[in-house]
């Protein structure tokens, strides 16, 4: 539709019209502010703990879990150098066998979702499949933050 | 001729350049929810009246919802 919108205006004589094709729905997904009636507070990316550790694939896993209990935290994001999310280090993975690599003890590809996502749609998925948590990325997989189902709950009651 | 853009070209022309934002669905989609300080004009709208309080001067950047 935007791209018909933008030829219409060109036909109106507006010189410098710019079609941004990827829409509101991109914009969202990198928890870019929405306003309105269903805007930013009600999407998941508004409620995440970005205080949520991560660590690199690199570094040795003891100083890790060391760096993870101190900051209160029972999981670690592995990310890349971009920020990338590549890996989740959950409870299991920081009490267990601390001499193996980060890569080693890691979940790959964990499961995430946008920012945009409707919080009240996040409180059901956690629910129906006995989540905690749910780790929110953008688009290109950048970590946003942690979306806690206590924190979630707090906002939209089931 | 119309430019496609991304997200970080729409930031630098509001920031920079004062860009006009305008979303073209229909209103109670505008509503419902929209980039924080954009416009509303429906595409069915969309003539010379409507398009009377944009500042021919500056950028007018136009969306919906995505590619389709």
């Amino acid at each position: 539709m935007s791209p018909r919108a933008a030829a219409r205006l060109a036909t109106l004589g507006f010189t410098r019209v710019y079609d941004y094709a990827a829409g509101k729905a991109d914009w969202g997904s990198f928890n870019l502010p929405l306003n309105g009636r269903a805007g930013t507070e009600t999407r998941a990316g508004a409620h995440v703990r970005s205080d949520v550790p991560t660590c690199r694939l690199d570094e040795p896993l003891r100083h890790v879990c060391q760096r993870v209990e101190k900051a209160g935290w029972d999981t670690c994001f592995v990310v890349d150098e971009a920020g990338i999310v590549i890996g989740r280090l959950g409870r299991s993975a920081l009490r267990g066998q601390q001499e193996q690599s980060v890569g080693d003890a890691m979940m790959p590809g964990p499961s995430t979702v946008r920012p945009s996502a409707r919080l009240e749609a996040m409180v059901k998925r956690m629910h129906e499949q006995n989540l905690s948590n749910l780790p929110v990325t953008t688009s290109d997989g950048r970590l946003v933050g942690l979306l806690m189902r206590e924190d979630a709950e707090r906002v939209v009651p089931r | 001729m119309p430019i496609s853009i991304d997200r970080d070209e729409v930031q630098r022309l509001v920031a920079e350049e004062a860009a006009h934002v305008v979303e073209v669905l229909p209103a109670s989609e505008y509503e419902d929810e929209h980039i924080a300080g954009a416009i509303n004009i429906p595409l069915k709208e969309l003539n010379e009246q409507a398009t009377r309080l944009l500042d021919r001067g500056r950028p007018v950047i136009v969306y919906c919802y995505d590619y389709q």
